[in-house]
């Protein structure tokens, strides 16, 4: 075989390799379009479930899940930023960091499961918030951390050495570099971890199971100690728990989720891209 | 004409962290309002040097320093020196031109406002002075809120020799300034270090012999951590007393 041949035949071998990858994320995204935009409406929307969730809306678990992926960003965000800041900027490289950051990996490897259990026995039991908002977004919050640390820290590297260098001859201090520079110039990149980082606590079933997740609960939670229904789990529910569900209502609800997900998602691609363009490095 | 010294240098040794070692036993005496030219092959110590005078080394892995560094009488290699105060009387320019992705004007004041100055026309004058001495104001004033990046390369190192100007430093460190710029810019850079010494203690490493022997006063040449030799920027580049800077010097090595 001469070398053009087998060139091409390895190009076209890859080509269809991509292909693939990309046909199974399509056809979930048609497929849940077409079964669940019939389901879609302003009462769908924006009413309670009635008949044991078999009619009306799922109002409480949108809101539901709103509430979780503002109360996760409230604790993870800040601590996840700060957390990176001083791996980045302040930590030297030495055993202690190096364990830090062997704890930031594992803790990103750990089943979402296994957070729903230790947000059920620090959280609900010993800190006694019961199965609330609270719990589950400090559960949410803790498997979060991880994404966000991480993305953080890579996108303060990504900031020039020589910029800090700059800054240091000219008289600052760490902090005014960090607070001045730094920061502002690896904000799209950390505000794009802190997004897929908050995309995916919003979609998450497990850690809520046991830590704040309402079966059904058909009016809107009044404090940060009630319980909530969720999107992820309400799917769960509807799709295994009751009998005699109609089909387009699991998948309508699949769709909002879809659509809440993708749509953080979009944001995050905005933002980096337009952060990209105006990038003066 | 009687000079006085600004810096002295004495028994400057400097170890990194891996092992090799950039000085050894430097003494020399840095003379007020002269450009002191640190020159010689690369790995010769001139940026450590540098480095030390506005404690930049602190950033990196230095494993051990000895001697001491005398500014205005001061021992600036002393762990209480302030280093923030340091750098402000000891400014730095880089080899590559590092603007801050910001304004020009933000460029310039960037470092008074870290010292607290809030005062726009203090500020605003500031700018200008400083981009005069840097002989670019002609070419930015009008254009002062423009990105600093969107400037030439040679521009932006004179921004950047602004930037360090505005802080009125009373030295100013040069490592390589013209390194990466066409001739006309390198020429505007020189003919404003000629005009700046009248004010300032500059000392400068050059990136070549032919650029020390146009612009130093004094001129010093580092070979392997070492000094080899220290004198006036005549003696050195006409009669040098070491083969080893004249061998240097008239292009034998290097």
């Amino acid at each position: 075989m001469n070398r053009h041949l087998s060139q091409r035949l390895g190009f076209s071998l890859l080509t269809l390799i991509a292909v693939f990858t990309v046909v199974p994320i399509v056809a979930v995204v048609i497929y849940i379009l077409v079964q669940g935009a019939p389901a879609i409406s302003w009462e769908f929307l924006t009413a309670m479930p009635r008949s044991g969730m078999r009619e009306g809306g799922i109002l409480p678990a949108i809101i539901g899940t709103f509430y979780l992926t503002i109360g996760t960003a409230i604790f993870s965000v800040p601590l996840g930023i700060a957390a990176a800041v001083y791996l980045s900027e302040y930590a030297a490289d030495n055993r202690w960091t190096r364990l830090i950051r062997l704890a930031i990996i594992n803790l990103a490897g750990i089943p979402s499961v296994v957070y729903g259990l230790f947000g059920l026995g620090l959280f609900v039991l010993f800190l006694n918030f019961g199965t609330s908002i609270l719990a589950a977004s400090l559960t949410l919050s803790i498997m979060t951390l991880p994404v966000i640390i991480s993305t953080a820290e890579e996108a303060l590297r990504a900031v020039p050495q020589g910029f800090r260098t700059v800054s240091f001859s000219l008289g600052a201090t760490r902090w005014q570099t960090i607070r001045r520079i730094v920061l502002p110039q690896a904000l799209p990149g950390i505000l794009t971890g802190v997004i897929l980082g908050l995309e995916r606590a919003a979609g998450e079933t497990a850690p809520i199971l046991f830590t704040g997740a309402a079966f059904f609960l058909p009016r809107l939670p009044g404090s940060v100690f009630d319980a909530t229904m969720a999107l992820p789990y309400h799917l769960f529910v509807i799709s295994t728990q009751v009998p005699e569900m109609p089909i387009q209502i699991q998948y309508g609800t699949a769709l909002v989720l879809l659509v809440f997900v993708l749509g953080m998602n979009i944001i995050a691609t905005v933002i980096r891209s337009r952060a990209r363009a105006k990038r003066q490095w | 004409m009687v000079t006085m010294n600004k810096i002295i240098i004495e028994n400057l040794s400097l170890q990194y962290a891996d092992g090799t070692e950039s000085l050894r036993n430097i003494s020399m005496d840095v003379p007020e309002n002269a450009i002191t030219v640190l020159f010689g092959p690369a790995g010769g110590g001139k940026s450590t040097l540098l480095r030390c005078l506005n404690r930049l080394n602190d950033l990196t892995e230095v494993k051990a320093v000895s001697g001491r560094i005398l500014l205005d009488d001061e021992n600036i290699l002393d762990p209480k020196t302030d280093t923030i105060v340091l750098r402000r009387k000891v400014g730095m320019v880089f080899a590559r031109p590092v603007v801050l992705p910001m304004s020009i004007r933000q460029n310039l004041t960037y470092g008074l406002e870290l010292a607290g100055e809030t005062r726009n026309s203090r500020l605003d004058e500031a700018v200008e002075r400083s981009l005069k001495l840097a002989a670019i104001w002609d070419e930015v004033k009008d254009r002062l809120d423009d990105p600093a990046i969107a400037l030439s390369g040679g521009q932006q190192q004179r921004i950047c020799l602004a930037r360090s100007l505005a802080q009125q430093p009373e030295v100013i460190l040069l490592d390589e300034p013209t390194s990466g710029l066409d001739p006309i810019s390198t020429g505007k850079v020189e003919a404003a270090l000629q005009e700046l010494k009248r004010d300032y203690t500059i000392i400068l490493v050059p990136h070549s012999v032919q650029q020390a022997a146009r612009t130093a006063d004094y001129a010093a040449f580092f070979l392997q951590g070492e000094l080899v030799e220290y004198g006036s920027g005549d003696e050195i580049f006409t009669t040098p007393h070491e083969q080893r800077t004249e061998d240097y010097v008239t292009g034998r090595f290097g």
